[in-house]
């Protein structure tokens, strides 16, 4: 038998006021995979995955994650399950009266024991691997960029060392180099660590170089699910004009040519 | 229950150390392991093996409680071997290892004496600013104020209304009550006073002078700086926060214009109006006190308050209210202004904005006491 699914969504509905987001909504993240949400803007991107970590509660559905009903868990099985993911907000959502290192020590103050010492280094740690200058650390993040800021948000994600970790645009605002280097973070922390990632993304790089499956949200539910090469051969108009337009063949260059390059130095 | 992560110490061949790893090392263990590894220190040999074929889960914590104990024997001058690293655990020990550097470490205040002399120089130093920016913004608030005059159409009248009924209409109910309350107060404790004296009657006196000139104001400035001020400094504080007063500048249009005037007028015009709603309930509440306790009927009491106070005494209240009322909208306004950055600022500067701004009530109370005294009114 297969692995069950990190993630199972059944027939989520979403709604504000008289505004239905999603309706009838179905998706399932595989272990250690990393799946790409994609969509037009307004399309409940977003609010997918507030749905899924429970910010919000659909009007109707099923949420699984880890195996856990999230709609039926008590306090205590819904506390196991939140330390064993990470999220980055589009806009970081970092403490604004805490510096970026103690942004960082704030889940692991919550759900460890640890000495200060130590939270500090880890701490370090990941602000390092996030990409950021080790003198970020001491800086509210008021003092920040918008780049360093999603960075910040990427390294409080990453505290806890989660198995589930949720992006939501997290290569937006960054330079190309760093946007790179982002990806193949994830990529490494992914092939490591059997770390499953959930990203909103419109980087049709990213999902180029590192996704293994994209999600189309459009009408209200996930449109289709698959791997890069699935997309190219879907008829619906929004999907195909998103992966057959200018961008997307640029990218689809650039990534043949860098394989073709890598390929060279091998042989 | 076998332990979930073990680090052991064996005696290879000749002088050789060899410490075997294994189990979960992990952020979860991260905890026990640092308690495990503070026991492990360099060992006097030249060459030690470090084994983690048993390591089942190793995540970035882990990975760096490994390297910061191999890093101290290295530092030590032991030769360290690997054995049994398998590759992802290699990629996640370099990386680790990659990102290994000095943290800084902001230093801590020592709270000597200098430190406190140095704090004091400092808030005193802020204080004296804090003035000085009063003043500075009161005069450019007054000159935007003229440019209106001069060109009126530019006065945000839809602004303006809305705040007049925020600050001045929804203020009436707890600033009426608050000082019916106190007339009842004073009418009482002033009766058992001068009743001792026979001298009941002047009750009257005490009422009207003390809730015409001073309370009936005070009051109002009190209950507004507290629902008003620090409303005002909030609202502009998290617009700094969330950049929105920069994209106005960027769209041309001018904070003073758009957000400090609006405010400032509808509290110099409801103050007044509000003061004087003070003032009547005021009396009101001592007259029905005086009624209650001292059998003084309303007609009487009425008459009584025509001889005891002169006109002076209401104008001299109200003269003030629009001051008072500018100051508060000013300091609101100002200490919104001057938040920077975080959550936390904004509640910082809130508060400020209502300390501040009583205490320059105040202030200007007393400053208005000498005046009127001086010109004998
Ligand atoms: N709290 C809310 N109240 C009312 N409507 C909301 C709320 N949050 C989101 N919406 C609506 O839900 C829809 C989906 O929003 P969402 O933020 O998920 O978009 P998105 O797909 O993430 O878009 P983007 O790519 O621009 O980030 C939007 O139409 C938005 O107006
Ligand atoms: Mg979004």
């Amino acid at each position: 038998m297969a692995e069950p699914p990190v993630i199972r969504v059944e027939g989520i509905r979403n709604q504000f006021g008289s505004q239905v987001v999603h309706d009838g909504l179905d998706l399932e993240v595989r272990k250690a995979e990393i799946l790409a949400i994609v969509g037009g803007s307004g399309t409940g991107k977003s609010v997918l995955l507030r749905t899924i970590v429970g910010l919000i509660r659909p009007a109707a559905g099923r949420i699984e994650v880890f195996g856990t009903d999230m709609g039926k868990a008590g306090a205590k099985e819904r506390q196991r399950v939140e330390t064993r993911w990470g999220l980055l907000f589009q806009d970081g959502a970092l403490f604004s009266s805490l510096t970026v290192a103690q942004n960082v020590q704030v889940p692991m103050r919550e759900h460890l024991d640890l000495s200060q010492p130590l939270m500090d280094d880890l701490a370090a740690l990941k602000i390092a691997m996030a990409g950021l200058p080790p003198d970020a650390g001491s800086k509210y993040p008021s003092e920040l960029s918008g780049g360093m800021r999603k960075r910040a948000g990427l390294a409080r994600a990453l505290a806890l060392d989660p198995d589930l970790i949720f992006l939501d645009e997290p290569t937006a605002g960054l330079d190309p180099i760093g946007a790179a280097a982002f990806d193949q973070l994830i990529r490494r922390l992914q092939r490591n660590l059997g770390l499953t990632v959930v990203m909103v993304t419109h980087d049709l790089d990213t999902l180029y170089a590192v996704c293994d499956r994209i999600a189309v949200l459009a009408e209200k539910r996930v449109l289709v699910v698959g791997p890069m090469s699935e997309m190219l051969q879907v008829e619906h108009p929004w999907v195909h004009e998103y992966f057959h337009g200018p961008r997307a063949r640029a990218a689809q260059d650039s990534l043949a040519a860098t394989s073709v390059a890598a390929g060279g130095t091998a042989s | 229950m076998a332990e979930a992560f073990w680090l052991e110490e064996k005696n290879g061949e000749g002088d050789r150390l060899i410490f075997e790893a294994g189990g979960a090392w992990d952020v979860r263990h991260a905890g026990g392991l640092e308690r495990r590894l503070r026991n492990v220190h360099p060992p006097a040999t030249r060459n030690v093996t470090f084994d983690i074929t048993a390591v089942e889960r190793l995540d970035t914590a882990g990975a760096w409680l490994l390297h910061r104990v191999i890093k101290s024997f290295g530092e030590a001058g032991i030769v360290i071997e690997y054995a049994g690293v398998r590759p992802e655990h290699k990629v996640m020990l370099e990386q680790v290892a990659a990102a290994d550097r000095p943290a800084e470490v902001p230093p801590k205040p020592s709270g000597s004496l200098v430190e406190i002399l140095a704090r004091l120089g400092a808030g005193t130093l802020e204080a004296v600013e804090e003035m000085r920016q009063v003043v500075g913004f009161f005069g450019r608030v007054m000159v935007v104020l003229a440019g209106t005059l001069v060109r009126p159409h530019r006065l945000r009248f839809t602004a303006l209304v809305s705040h007049m009924e925020h600050v001045g209409f929804n203020a009436l109910p707890i600033v009426g009550l608050l000082s019916f309350l106190i007339g009842v107060v004073l009418a009482y404790q002033g009766a058992v006073v001068l009743q001792r004296f026979g001298a009941e009657i002047f009750v009257v006196n005490l009422i009207a002078i003390s809730v015409l000139r001073e309370i009936g104001i005070l009051l109002t400035a009190i209950v507004v700086a507290g629902r008003s001020g620090s409303a005002f400094a909030a609202a502009i504080g998290s617009m700094m926060v969330h950049e929105e007063v920069d994209a106005m500048r960027t769209l041309g249009l001018d904070p003073m214009e758009v957000l400090v005037l609006p405010r400032l007028l509808a509290l110099a015009i409801t103050m007044p109006l509000l003061a004087f709603f003070a003032d009547m309930m005021g009396l009101l509440g001592g007259g029905i006190m005086c009624w209650a306790v001292l059998d003084i009927a309303p007609t009487v009491y009425l008459e009584r308050l025509g001889d005891a106070v002169g006109i002076w005494s209401f104008w001299t209240g109200m003269i003030k209210a629009p001051v008072f009322g500018i100051i508060i909208a000013v300091v609101g306004c100002l200490e919104g202004f001057r938040v920077s950055g975080s959550a936390e600022s904004v509640g910082r500067q809130t508060t400020r904005a209502v300390v501040t701004s009583l205490f320059l009530v105040i202030v200007a109370d007393a400053m208005f006491s000498i005046f009127f005294a001086k010109v004998g009114v």
